[in-house]
Formats: structure tokens, C-alpha cells, sequence
């Protein structure tokens, strides 16, 4: 089975502030981590990979430091990592991204499986990967808790919602994502990082993957951010002590002062 | 400190390291208080290739010298002793087989132990022999093509839980500890058993039980060399693993001193954090020394043991008393720094100083450790 991974290399939540003046991430001095949503993608597609044969590809979209995701990714299994990286793709939406990505996977060649995180810590919109199914024009299924069953022409998939799973039966390709349930991540072999440490890593620009310069970067990216800024500060609050009725008398207090 | 370790021996420290924070420190209470074995924990540390480490690279395993042991079991410590025991356990298990064992053998127990599909165990303590070798009362009668072991062992780690055990028996009682000899007996065997787990003090997460040998038939071929040489080859396996048992000392020294040092900067007495008074600075300061003094021994006689491995008995022991002493003084201390606090459950030092103990005690006493200091020195000097 061909299984495509895509990871996006974000600020570790751990350490994430907000840049007071501009209101934008700050993200000088934060350490990056593959997004720990594509990490369950990944454990999943090793899985796949160990138990049905075939090779794992991993995707990523950004600057050339995105090297160190697919660099972890094939110490955790992979076989391949490719980069897609150019200046003409910043300011990219999700729309624009998964155009690019489109565009890329149609370089890598043909697949039976493509798995994507849920979503991205940083920007939290859970868009890409079901853009991507539909530039590609292949089915998806978001919010996957379960692979139950696997064979080469077919999965059979727990898909998470609000009040319990459905069942999903789907045939290939398709297009997966996932959430935190699915799996618990392996930790990187001692093979698997000597097999990192000498990897080398193919980086697609815009023009190697023949995209077309509006469907890309800012041009190509329909949402406009028109302002960023953290929530408001919580209000005040207080706790009232003493017996029941004396604390019902000063609740009335408080709140009389706004009546 | 920089002990500038080499870029493979860095990989092996942040995979050790992950999985110590990952997967043994979020679990280890659990287990102590459970006496329950580890097999996740293990099977993760398989999957990461840690098993293959000391195991040579022509039987699938890395080729791993003893720094390379040592860097692991020192982070294994820092999160669960009774864990890095099972863990360590299974290579002294396989030690005598890669010291003494034939090709056959090496090609048929080495590999899957390599993978960690398969543990191992090691069987030299009896009820009457235990720091003395010699009493041992086990024994091997050649019937055909087939050994015949009669005899109990006592207190064997990984007992129960390995495939594969490699156990001391007498195959000549007249020739003393030249009658020697060592066997592969594995799970499943017709006459062997494991006693029930013993309760433990600490290391609880470790299995112990006794080996038992009724009658039990293996093939001839299963001798691990040839007979009479079973103490030669004991002797080897301890001498090459006692550093790991010293690295264990490294890592509940490590914990304890992170432990008690971060408790102390948050402890306020007096209106002060505790690590203000010079009363708990010198205590800290201590443990820091002997914390740095031992990695440092321990580090150097690993070197010294993967340069010269003909001489390795003197510095094996030496690192062995050091850093296992200097666990139990520094997790005596780490109680103390942090007080009632300390000597409460719900914070792990008690269980550190719990299980420090027994480092003193297996793989050889230190009072036995310092007899071969001495003997060695004795040897050293007759010859100048």
C-alpha cells in the first residue's frame, strides 16, 4: 500500500506567546514540533505499512527548517520524506495550501492512501485535509478514531462524532484525518534515527510542481486576516465565605450596585 | 558535565530518555504498587531497538560496548529501577551465551532477544549460594543425548517472565568450582517451572521467582561451552555487567537530586524557599558531588572495559560500589530534604530509596565487590 502522510511543522504549544505589539505568534526562540495530530497520522500509516507492505511518503509544506518534521518522521518509520518549500508559497491559506499540496502528491506519483492530522495547533481550521481530497478529486473521512479493518482495496473506520462513532466503509483511495484516539505514537528507533540522521530529502518549488502563480501563496489565498489579538483578559472574581444567608446577602449586594 | 559522547551514543540517550519520560516515569507508582511487570514498557523499548544494544551486530543487535549499556540503563534508572532491572535482566541472561555459547547457540537465542521478542533470565542464586558460588546444589547429569537438571534457584529476575534461561549446574562435584557448567533452559521445557513472585522491599515492578528443576530433560547440545567451565563464564557475565548495575545508581541519583533540588526551591519555611538555608544547600551540594563523582568513575571504567576487555574485573567492581552506595546515601538524603513530604507515597523519593537498596546487594554484595578489589590489588602488587 502507497501511504502519503502530510505533517506541518508548528511552534510547540508548550512555549506560545503572542508578540504584545504586533499580536502576531511570536515565534523566535520557540521550538518546533511536527504537529502531534499528524503524529498519530504518521503511527498509523507505519501500522499500515507494517502489517500490509508498501511504502510511507511524508509531505510537508514550508520553509527549508521543515526538514527536521520529515527527518523525525523517518526516524518514527517512514520511508521518504518530501518538501515542497518556496518564497512564492508564503502567506498561503488553506485553500491555497491544498492546492499546493495537490500539486505535489501529483508529482509523487500515484497512492492508495493519504492521512492528514485532524488539524493544525497553530492555525486550528481543520481545512486542509478535506481541501486536499477535493483538488484531488477523492473521497475523505475526517475525525478517524479507529482503523478496524485494512486490506489493499478497502478500510473499515470508526469516524468520531459528538455522541459516539459511526462506522465508515470506504474504498481506495481516499483520504484520511485523524484524531488523538487512533493510536499511541511509537518512540524512534535506534535504526530508524541512524536511517534519519543520513536521510536526504527532496524540496518541489513552485515550479517544479507546475503550479500556477495565482492559485498559490497570498494571490491564490481567498481569506484575508483582517486582525489577530488574544481574547480579552478574564473579569474579576471574588469568593464569598460565611454561612449560606450571609453569602446570599452579599451576592445581593454585588449585584444590586448594577441594578 | 560534557562527557562527549559520540553522535550515536547521543541517539541512544534520547531514545532511552523519551521512553523513560514517556512511558516509565507516568507509569511507575502504578507498578510498584501493583508488583506488576512492565511488559508495555518493554515491548516499547523493543520497538526502539534499545534489547539490540548489547547484543553483537552479526546476531542482529547493534554491537553496543558498555558505555553504550550504560548511557541507557542510567536513564531507564532515572524513571524506574524495577523497570531497568527487567530490562538489564534480559541481557545478563544472554551475557554467558555470548561469552561462552556456541554458534548454534548464539544463532538460535541471540536474535530474538536482539528484537526483545524473546527475554531472558539468568540463574546462578540458590537458597545456599549466593555471594559463595560454590555451594551451589543444582545439578546436570549427562543421560544419552539428553541433560538431566535437578535443583532450585532462587531469587530470578525475570523468573516467569523470560524464554530463555541461562542457569549454572554442577556437572562434576569432585572438581569444586571447575565442575561447573551452564545451560540453556527455556520456557516450556518438560521438568522446569517458576515459583510464585516473591514481595519485594522495591523493585517491584521486576519479576523474582524460583527456577525449578525436576528431572528436567535438554538436549546435550544446550551446554553453553564446555563442562566445567560454568564459573569462568559467571564470572565474565557479572564482571561485564556490573556497570549497568552501576548505571542504574546513576539514574535514582539523578532522579533524587532533581527531585529534592526542585522541592526545595518551592518549599517556603520561615518566609524562605528551603534551598536558602545553608543547612539544605550543603546537603544538595553533596549529592551533586557524588552524583558527578560516581558518573564520572562509571563512565571512565566503561571506556576503560570497552578498550581492555580482558581487564575488567577491578574497575567492573569499583564503579559498582561507587555509584550503588551513593544511590542509597543520595536517596536517603532526598527523603530527608524534602521531609514528611519525603517519607509520603505520593511523592516518588520513598520509592527511590526503597529500591536503591538492593543495588548494593545483587549482581555480587559490595562487600564481595571490595573482596575482588582487594584480591586484584593483591595480584597487582606480587607482580611489581
Amino acid at each position: 500500500m502507497k501511504i502519503i502522510v502530510c505533517v506541518k511543522q508548528v511552534p510547540d504549544a508548550k512555549d506560545v506567546r503572542l508578540d504584545p505589539k504586533t499580536n502576531t505568534l511570536a515565534r523566535e526562540g520557540v521550538q518546533s514540533i511536527m504537529n502531534p495530530y499528524d503524529q498519530y497520522a504518521l503511527e498509523e500509516a507505519v501500522l499500515l505499512k507494517e502489517q500490509l507492505g508498501g511504502e510511507v511518503t511524508v509531505l510537508s509544506m514550508g520553509p527549508p527548517q521543515a526538514v527536521d518534521v520529515l527527518r523525525q518522521a523517518i526516524s518514527l518509520g517512514a520511508d521518504h520524506g518530501v518538501l515542497v518549500s518556496d518564497r512564492a508559497f508564503a502567506g498561503a491559506d488553506t485553500w491555497a495550501t491544498s492546492y499546493t499540496l495537490a500539486k505535489a502528491i501529483h508529482k509523487i506519483g500515484d497512492f492508495d492512501l493519504i492521512l492528514c492530522g485532524k488539524q493544525a495547533i497553530d492555525g486550528d481550521t481543520a481545512q486542509v485535509g478535506p481541501g486536499l481530497a477535493i483538488q484531488l478529486d477523492i473521497p475523505f473521512v475526517t475525525c478517524i478514531q479507529k482503523v478496524r479493518e485494512a486490506s489493499e482495496s478497502e478500510l473499515v473506520l470508526e469516524r468520531m462524532m459528538d455522541d459516539g462513532y459511526d462506522v465508515v466503509a470506504v474504498s481506495l483511495p481516499v483520504l484520511l484525518t485523524v484524531v488523538k484516539d487512533l493510536n499511541i505514537p511509537r518512540i524512534p528507533s535506534l535504526k530508524g534515527k541512524m536511517k534519519a540522521k543520513k536521510a536526504e530529502f527532496k524540496i518541489l518549488s513552485a515550479e517544479d510542481i507546475g503550479a500556477d502563480s495565482a492559485c498559490i501563496g497570498l494571490a491564490g489565498s481567498p481569506t484575508q486576516v483582517v486582525s489577530v489579538f488574544p481574547p480579552p483578559p478574564r473579569g474579576e472574581r471574588a469568593v464569598l465565605t460565611g454561612t449560606v444567608e450571609e453569602q446570599i446577602e452579599q451576592l445581593v449586594e454585588k449585584i444590586a450596585v448594577y441594578l | 558535565m560534557d562527557y562527549f559522547l559520540s553522535e550515536e551514543q547521543s541517539m541512544i540517550v534520547e531514545i532511552a530518555k523519551q521512553i523513560t519520560d514517556e512511558r516509565i516515569i507516568p507509569q511507575r507508582a502504578e507498578l510498584d504498587r501493583k508488583d506488576e511487570f512492565p511488559r508495555d514498557i518493554l515491548n516499547s523499548m523493543a520497538q526502539a531497538d534499545l534489547f539490540g544494544v548489547p547484543i553483537p551486530e552479526e546476531y542482529g543487535g547493534f554491537g553496543g560496548g558498555c558505555l553504550d549499556i550504560v548511557l541507557a540503563l542510567e536513564q531507564l534508572g532515572r524513571g524506574c529501577i524495577g523497570v531497568g532491572t527487567a530490562f538489564a535482566a534480559s541481557a545478563l541472561g544472554v551475557y554467558p551465551i555470548i561469552i561462552s555459547g556456541s554458534e548454534e547457540l548464539k544463532e538460535k537465542y541471540l536474535p530474538p532477544v536482539a528484537a526483545g521478542k524473546k527475554f531472558a533470565a539468568f540463574g546462578l542464586t540458590e537458597a545456599n549460594a549466593g555471594s559463595d558460588a560454590s555451594g551451589i546444589q543444582t545439578t546436570a547429569v549427562l543421560d544419552g543425548e539428553e541433560w538431566v537438571l535437578n535443583g532450585t534457584k532462587q531469587w530470578i529476575t525475570n523468573g516467569g517472565e523470560a524464554q530463555i534461561y541461562t542457569v549454572v549446574a554442577i556437572t562434576d562435584r569432585k572438581k569444586g568450582p571447575r565442575g561447573a557448567s551452564m545451560f540453556v533452559v527455556e520456557e516450556g521445557d518438560a521438568g522446569f517451572s517458576c515459583g510464585p513472585k516473591e514481595k519485594k522491599m522495591g523493585i517491584r515492578a521486576s519479576s523474582t521467582t524460583e527456577l525449578i528443576f525436576k528431572d528436567c530433560r535438554i538436549p546435550k547440545d544446550r551446554i553453553i561451552g564446555r563442562a566445567g567451565t560454568g564459573f569462568v563464564t559467571v564470572m565474565k557475565t557479572l564482571d561485564s555487567s556490573r556497570p549497568g548495575i552501576a548505571a542504574l545508581g546513576l539514574g535514582i541519583g539523578q532522579a533524587c537530586l532533581d527531585e529534592s533540588t526542585t522541592y526545595a526551591k518551592q518549599r517556603v519555611q520561615f518566609g524562605k524557599p528551603i534551598i536558602s538555608f545553608q543547612a539544605v544547600q550543603h546537603i544538595l551540594a553533596d549529592m551533586a558531588i557524588q552524583l558527578e563523582a560516581s558518573r564520572a568513575l562509571v563512565y571512565s571504567a566503561a571506556k576503560h572495559i570497552d578498550a581492555h576487555p580482558k581487564d575488567m574485573s577491578k574497575v567492573s567492581s569499583m564503579c559498582k560500589v561507587m555509584a550503588t552506595d551513593m544511590a542509597m546515601k543520595v536517596s536517603i538524603d532526598a527523603v530527608q530534604v524534602m521531609g514528611g513530604y519525603g517519607y509520603m507515597r505520593e511523592y516518588p523519593v520513598e520509592k527511590m530509596m526503597r529500591d536503591a537498596k538492593i543495588l548494593q546487594i545483587y549482581e555480587g554484595t559490595n562487600q564481595v565487590q571490595r573482596n575482588v578489589i582487594g584480591q586484584e590489588l593483591n595480584k597487582e602488587y606480587s607482580r611489581r
